[in-house]
């Protein structure tokens, strides 16, 4: 992207303008056609398909009214929601109340600066990327303490409290199981974590060593709780806290939290497949630079999503831990081993200078005996699920 | 667990905060208030407050007519409406001395079977949902579903049934219902196993549940709690085995008590499993009164101008909540001249402010949802 620009300025298009305005109108405009093209449907299908995927695990049908299956229910709700009265309690300090959404949603936005599409489209290649959204990501921790406090509701300080205590210590295993990755690539920007891996399963990161296979279930979980998600989403616990943080909110303030949330589900995906799953990386199948694009995009679109999916499940599946449990499982068991797995990478690295391709081969092999039980287990519950029974309602 | 050390014995100053749980409050099933003393998440003590829902059920029955009395008390507990019905019915009959017919028990028991069956679910479904689980809640309503028509087809309605009148029951049971009801057990008895690989043996919920909200059985003795809540202290109590009433000595079953497998006896995830338990065991008695089911009348010869003899007399029966007691005064006239209605979710209320001192929110939630209290049987 920078490349681009500086290869425009080279040839005379913005003769007279200094370099920093071009620069930054640029910014301006990648991060628009980013926000409008791509985010914001991402989140308005992503609350579509997750409404709908839950109602299908729990026998429902789940909105299916606007547009076919239902796909341009979110348009009708975003629609619904900017009709709504802005409504701000009269108690809630009005200036914080009214920004805390703006920072929720300016914390994940930011993140999408640096999540790649492919191996030339991302808005801009940063050499510290993983820090980066590390550092905008916990914006949002800020965000939700103000809509907790402004409300002036004891149920949203609960829930804002919760959420900070929450949010600050799932960082630190999340960001210990991404350095693991740092270590393994030498480097911290995205392309080149991508770059560092290869299209094969056995050449990702995932499949590296044992360590950094427990490092991605590690940062999956601690990505999970830093988004607020079941079984982690005692923030806005819906069964205590009445909404957590959001109780108060109303109309388009209110839906700019499950925006966060929705988009975030992507972020949480994207920073996976970056760092574990080999990102964009395609066989060398074709040298069309277009269709090479396309079929980055949509490997690194389906790695991401399939994350996003399996956070769906998990949602639909599990209860929620209490507040104690949550933090015990952080500091008692994530933490620990999280330093583990760093550790572990380490003296692999110390032991196996250039990798070991045998090993990846066996742990890839492992992988897919994980994943062959996991599937027979599901069809043995789908078996006995009795269908039969959702198209006789009477018997 | 029940002290709370003061914080400033600490070097701090902590400001105790009130907040009101309730009457609008997802988890408390109904308006509930409770008006809860925490300290950041720990609750010092939660003050039950009940009244928002009363609708003078009793004063009413002495409005009313014996037999114009039933539809009423559909209303005590509209999650088991059949079992008010039924414990009414019974006190007017023991004060006239009315025999019902053997079909008319035999009708009852399974239409009270099916009910108790159709609460539990409740129960059970929106106390996954307290915990967390939102999948449970909906499987156990589209389970329920299935009873509410079996139930439209046995007497028309669908929750207040008034099916249960004085010597017998409105309406016979068809042998085509019957046989709806065999298939769906056969259906129901695989998805108890369904709910419970998707939520009892599920770990984080046995974590949240397990040794939470301890209910000695003292406890149990000295705050009344019955029915499963007393259950799940190990206490083997049942009317329908220890003070036997309709044809229940006739028919075989268990009565699951609380072990304590997971953590302590007595605690939150006994009840639960109690409750689990119980919908097996309906299942197993609706079975045998469907092989017994004798042929004759569904109700006796009764007049219309019921006037019992002078006298008061109490009968009880095992609701889903526990033990439920109708005690009715006769001054002979058509008229009751004193209804005055026992309900399990009344006492079950009053442990919550013991129980809740020392445990934090979540578990206060979890507290109610384990002892299955119902807003309208608590405030009649």
């Amino acid at each position: 992207m920078q490349a681009y620009i500086d290869q425009l300025i080279r040839d005379g298009y913005f003769a007279g303008m200094p370099k920093e305005v071009v620069y930054a109108v640029a910014m301006v405009l990648a991060a628009f056609i980013v926000l409008s093209v791509f985010v914001a449907p991402l989140a308005g299908v992503t609350s579509w398909l997750e409404r709908r995927v839950w109602a299908r695990m729990q026998s429902r049908v789940g909105p299916n009214r606007v547009g076919p299956q239902g796909i341009l229910q979110w348009l009708a709700d975003g629609i619904k929601n900017l009709l709504k009265e802005d409504l701000i309690p009269s108690a809630a300090d009005a200036k914080l109340f009214s920004l805390a959404p703006y920072v929720v949603f300016v914390g994940f936005l930011c993140a999408f600066v640096v999540i790649p599409f492919g191996s030339q489209l991302i808005v801009a290649d940063l050499n510290i990327g993983i820090l980066y959204i590390l550092a905008v990501t916990s914006l949002v921790v800020v965000g939700i303490l103000m809509a907790g406090w402004s409300s002036n509701n004891k149920w949203s300080l609960l829930g804002g409290m919760r959420s900070a205590a929450q949010i600050v210590s799932y960082e630190i295993p999340a960001g210990l199981s991404i350095l693991t990755i740092v270590f393994l690539a030498g480097t911290m920007s995205m392309q080149g974590i991508i770059k560092a891996q290869g299209w094969a399963p056995w050449d990702w990161f995932l499949f590296n060593n044992p360590f950094t296979f427990a490092a991605f279930f590690l940062y999956f979980t601690a990505a999970l709780a830093e988004g607020n998600r079941t079984p982690f989403d005692i923030p806005e616990a819906e069964s205590e806290l009445v909404a957590g943080y959001v109780t108060e909110y109303s109309g388009m303030r209110f839906l700019f939290f499950f925006f966060a949330e929705w988009g975030n589900l992507y972020v949480i995906g994207a920073v996976a497949t970056t760092l574990f799953l080999g990102g964009w990386q395609v066989p060398p199948v074709t040298s069309d630079p277009i269709l090479l694009g396309v079929l980055q995009f949509v490997v690194f679109f389906l790695k991401a999503y399939l994350w996003v999916f399996i956070a769906m499940w998990v949602r639909a599946t599990l209860p929620r831990v209490r507040v104690d449990q949550l933090m015990a499982l952080c500091w008692k068991y994530m933490v620990p081993l999280s330093f583990l797995c760093l550790l572990g990478t380490i003296c692999w690295m110390l032991v196996f200078p250039k990798g070991n391709q045998i090993f990846s081969v066996a742990m890839f092999v492992l992988g897919l005996l994980i994943v062959a039980y996991f599937f027979k287990r599901v069809v043995f519950q789908i078996r006995h699920a009795r269908p039969e029974l959702y198209f006789k309602p009477h018997i | 667990m029940n002290e709370t050390a003061p914080v400033q014995s600490q070097g701090f100053y902590a400001e105790e905060m009130t907040i009101s749980v309730g009457p609008q409050h997802p988890s408390t099933h109904g308006v509930l208030r409770f008006v809860v003393k925490t300290d950041g998440e720990v609750i010092n003590e939660a003050i039950p407050d009940v009244g928002y829902l009363h609708r003078s059920i009793e004063k009413i029955g002495e409005k009313v007519t014996w037999h114009g009395y039933v539809p009423y008390t559909d209303r005590a507990d509209y999650l088991a409406a059949m079992f008010a019905n039924q414990v009414f019915c019974m006190a007017a009959e023991k004060l006239a001395g009315t025999e019902v017919t053997r079909r008319g028990e035999f009708c009852r028991v399974i239409a009270c079977e099916l009910n108790r069956i159709a609460s539990h679910l409740i129960s059970v479904g929106t106390f996954g949902q307290d915990i967390g689980a939102m999948t449970p809640f909906v499987h156990a309503l589209r389970e329920r579903e299935t009873i509410n028509n079996l139930m439209e087809e046995i007497c028309g309605a669908r929750l207040t049934y008034n099916y249960i009148r004085i010597g017998g029951v409105g309406y016979d049971i068809l042998p085509e219902t019957c046989t709806r009801i065999t298939e769906f057990l056969d259906h129901f008895e695989p998805i108890v196993d369904e709910f419970n690989r998707l939520l009892s043996n599920n770990k984080i919920f046995i974590e949240r549940l397990a040794g939470v909200a301890v209910i000695s059985k003292e406890d149990a003795f000295s705050y009344n709690l019955v029915g499963p809540n007393l259950r799940g202290c190990g206490i083997k109590w049942d009317i329908r085995r220890d003070i036997p009433y309709s044809v229940y000595p006739e028919l075989e079953f268990e009565v699951p008590v609380g072990t304590g497998q997971v953590g302590t006896l007595g605690d939150s995830y006994d009840r639960y499993w109690v409750r689990i338990r119980e919908l097996q065991e309906s299942c197993k008695i609706l079975r045998q009164c469907l092989k017994m089911f004798p042929k004759g009348p569904a109700i006796a010869k009764v007049p219309r101008k019921f006037k019992p003899p002078v006298g008061e007399c109490y009968a009880r029966v095992e609701a889903p909540r526990g033990d439920m007691g109708f005690y009715v005064v006769s001054d002979g006239s058509e008229y009751p001249y004193r209804v005055r209605i026992r309900t399990g979710s009344f006492t079950a209320m009053s442990i919550i402010d013991k129980l809740s001192k020392g445990i934090m929110v979540a578990d206060l939630i979890a507290l109610i949802g384990s002892l299955d209290v119902d807003a309208p049987e608590i405030d009649r």
